[in-house]
């Protein structure tokens, strides 16, 4: 179910996929944003309350020029959990919104029951660089994100218009997503998470694709070293894109530990 | 009409493969290319192609800033304009210019636009261009979608510091000081002239209009293609009520002048042919960032200077074609006079931003253009405007007031004929390899 939540502080309209019923959770999308409707999160939805908003300046959801940094994006996020009557909840993010997922569960140690981050963004490491995927082009896209960038999933998510005005639109689309993602990725996706995610009290499930080459599972460390009560699960013949790759096992995973 | 004579700085011997061989003539482009050696003469050479335009009557020498690059060599333009300052004295130094939200604080373009206008005897045009896409993002790490709102703020900054009379505080979302209070403070009062380069954002032509500054459009598509984005300024000017006076607006045209039309092609069609395929030739995720331009100007359908769009728009032109979709202007003193009047003419410009060395063009080539404009070309066009005002030019000291560089003599002079000959010779030679 699709609705628009409108913040009381008047800045931010948002467009929201509402799922089932349950636990809240509440999943924070990655770079590319929601699409039309999300299969694994609708699976989701048949053991929690699933609330997944676009993030300010992806779809129809406003307010992007209230958002500077990551201060800004923390506060939306707990004005909106407020707002939702779930000052609580099961957090789950992934790549970027894994990142913002974090820094929620960081600034105020009450906000997640539970924390899962899927292929998070949020750190650097020298060694292992992460592909600049601002300056990537749509043909090279599919093989940064997919295990399998010929497969149909792939290939749907991927699919260049041929059709000039829809060309134009999806340019213009990935645009204002990209723009917004920058704020708190570009030049590189460091913005003080190593400072801050010690706090971090949620029992928390890090789930990697193991053949993701955009933030490789080498990442993962970088969580699990500082995250006290946290784990790694690594996906079997999975890119960057987990859900769409592996939705099964993937669901399975955050069910369990969520309801374990 | 007035006359600038713009140089770009290319390296000038990228190998012929490049293209093939590498993505991007920007931001990544592997550094063993760069022969400092090489470098050495190159600058050199430019250095004295803009001294000689001086002598020749040029009324501005243009200089600009770009980054890791093969395309135009000065990270900071204004190391040449100071350069330029001491053997040049009758064109304004037009540092077109710096990217001033690149800078911490940005009230360093004020100070150095300051020592330069000061040096030169109030010869500067300061301009003010938010950079491209390659340089600010991608080279120098700013965020696309905030860059314009802290360009806006380092403008701010910047007018505010050279205007105001006593110290003062800001209190910028970038920029934060206590004390500021600009010394030294630049010849022209309140400040040089403004130019504000542009490739075709819709938002720039707001801006210049609203704070009476000149908007030079800077395209290497030419002035057919260019017309679009000029009648978008002058529409702008006009709803806005604002003088249609050509002066205020600026643009970039390569232009080339031989002894015949036939001499042109043969002189410059390999040079063009560089600047077009090597110079420009930016990896296309470089081009554009996300963000960096608004969604008010991709809608706008303005084409980016570089990247596949501009590229396949460019993808197998001939000499022939560049002239006729006016590219270039080049051929005879004659063709030359005819269609850069068209030109200007149609895009009611004043100031003509001219591009006279191309990509991989020798220093006599250069000079032998810029010798055949100056003398059979600038004198023909002098008359085209003039029931206007130019507002956007310095406003410099007085000759007899201007400081002259004292003599310096050399025990023994090394810059012989000879010598610098060989040194010259052996520039090619190294780099031919």
């Amino acid at each position: 179910m699709n609705t628009t939540q409108k913040l009381l502080n008047g800045k931010f309209s948002l467009e929201m996929q509402v799922y089932g019923s349950g636990e809240p959770l509440l999943f924070m999308h990655g770079a590319g944003g929601l699409m039309p409707v999300e299969p694994f999160l609708e699976e989701l939805g048949k053991n929690f309350k699933v609330y997944a908003p676009q993030f300010p300046g992806y779809g129809e959801s406003t307010g992007n020029e209230y958002i500077d940094d990551i201060a800004d994006a923390v506060l939306f996020y707990h004005e909106l959990m407020d707002e939702l009557g779930i000052p609580t909840a099961n957090i789950v993010g992934h790549s970027m919104g894994g990142m913002l997922a974090a820094e929620v569960a960081a600034f105020d140690v009450h906000r997640a029951r539970k924390l899962v981050l899927i292929a998070p963004a949020g750190f650097w490491i020298d060694e292992v660089p992460i592909p600049d995927f601002f300056a990537a082009q749509l043909t090279e896209i599919a093989p940064l994100l997919f295990h399998d960038p010929n497969s149909r999933a792939a290939q749907m998510m991927t699919a260049i218009p041929t059709d000039f005005k829809a060309l134009e639109t999806m340019y213009v689309e990935r645009v204002k997503r990209l723009a917004t993602a920058s704020k708190f990725l570009w030049p590189i996706p460091d913005r003080g998470l190593k400072k801050r995610a010690y706090r971090i009290q949620a029992p928390t499930l890090l789930l990697w694709g193991d053949d993701d080459k955009l933030i490789p599972p080498a990442y993962a460390k970088e969580f699990t070293s500082r995250i006290k009560n946290s784990k790694l699960e690594l996906i079997k013949n999975a890119g960057h894109m987990v859900m769409y790759e592996q939705q099964e096992a993937l669901v399975g995973a955050i069910r369990k530990f969520l309801k374990g | 009409m007035k006359f600038t004579w713009f140089h770009l700085m290319p390296y000038r011997f990228l190998p012929a493969d490049f293209k093939e061989k590498y993505r991007s003539v920007w931001v990544d482009i592997p550094r063993d290319l760069y022969d400092p050696k090489v470098g050495h003469r190159l600058y050199n050479d430019y250095l004295d192609q803009l001294e000689y335009a001086d002598a020749m009557g040029f009324d501005g020498l243009g200089v600009n800033e770009h980054h890791q690059n093969a395309y135009g060599l000065m990270p900071s333009p204004n190391i040449m304009a100071a350069a330029l300052s001491r053997r040049t004295r009758n064109a304004s130094l037009v540092v077109l210019g710096n990217s001033i939200a690149l800078y911490n604080p940005p009230i360093r373009v004020a100070e150095e636009s300051a020592m330069l206008d000061v040096i030169s005897g109030g010869r500067l045009v300061a301009g003010f261009p938010v950079g491209t896409s390659m340089d600010t993002n991608f080279c120098y790490g700013e965020i696309p979608a905030t860059i314009r709102e802290k360009y806006y703020e380092a403008h701010d900054l910047i007018i505010k510091a050279w205007k105001e009379k006593d110290v003062f505080s800001f209190n910028g979302k970038y920029t934060k000081l206590r004390y500021v209070n600009l010394w030294p403070k630049p010849i022209q009062q309140p400040h040089p002239p403004i130019w504000i380069p542009g490739g075709g954002s819709v938002e720039t032509y707001d801006f210049c209009a609203d704070h009476d500054y000149q908007y030079s459009f800077l395209s290497y598509f030419g002035y057919i293609a260019g017309k679009k984005v000029a009648d978008g300024y002058w529409e702008v000017m006009a709803k806005k009520k604002k003088e249609l006076n050509p002066y205020s607006l600026g643009f970039a045209q390569v232009v080339a002048v031989s002894e015949t039309d036939e001499q042109a092609e043969k002189d410059y069609a390999p040079h063009m042919d560089y600047f077009y395929n090597r110079c420009l030739h930016v990896y296309n995720g470089f081009a554009d960032a996300p963000g960096y331009r608004t969604v008010r100007t991709i809608k706008a359908g303005i084409l980016g200077q570089v990247g596949d769009r501009a590229a396949l728009q460019r993808e197998g032109l001939k000499w022939k074609d560049f002239i006729e979709q006016g590219y270039v202007i080049a051929g005879s003193p004659k063709t030359v006079r005819e269609r850069l009047r068209e030109a200007m003419k149609s895009l009611n410009c004043g100031h003509l931003m001219m591009l006279m060395q191309i990509g991989s063009m020798p220093p006599e080539l250069v000079r032998k253009s810029t010798n055949l404009f100056a003398t059979e070309v600038m004198p023909h066009m002098r008359d085209l405007w003039s029931n206007f005002e130019d507002k956007w030019s310095p406003k410099r000291m007085p000759q007899n007031e201007i400081a002259m560089p004292a003599p310096v003599h050399f025990q023994k002079t090394e810059v012989n004929g000879k010598a610098r000959a060989a040194a010259a010779a052996s520039t090619e030679v190294r780099s031919a390899k």
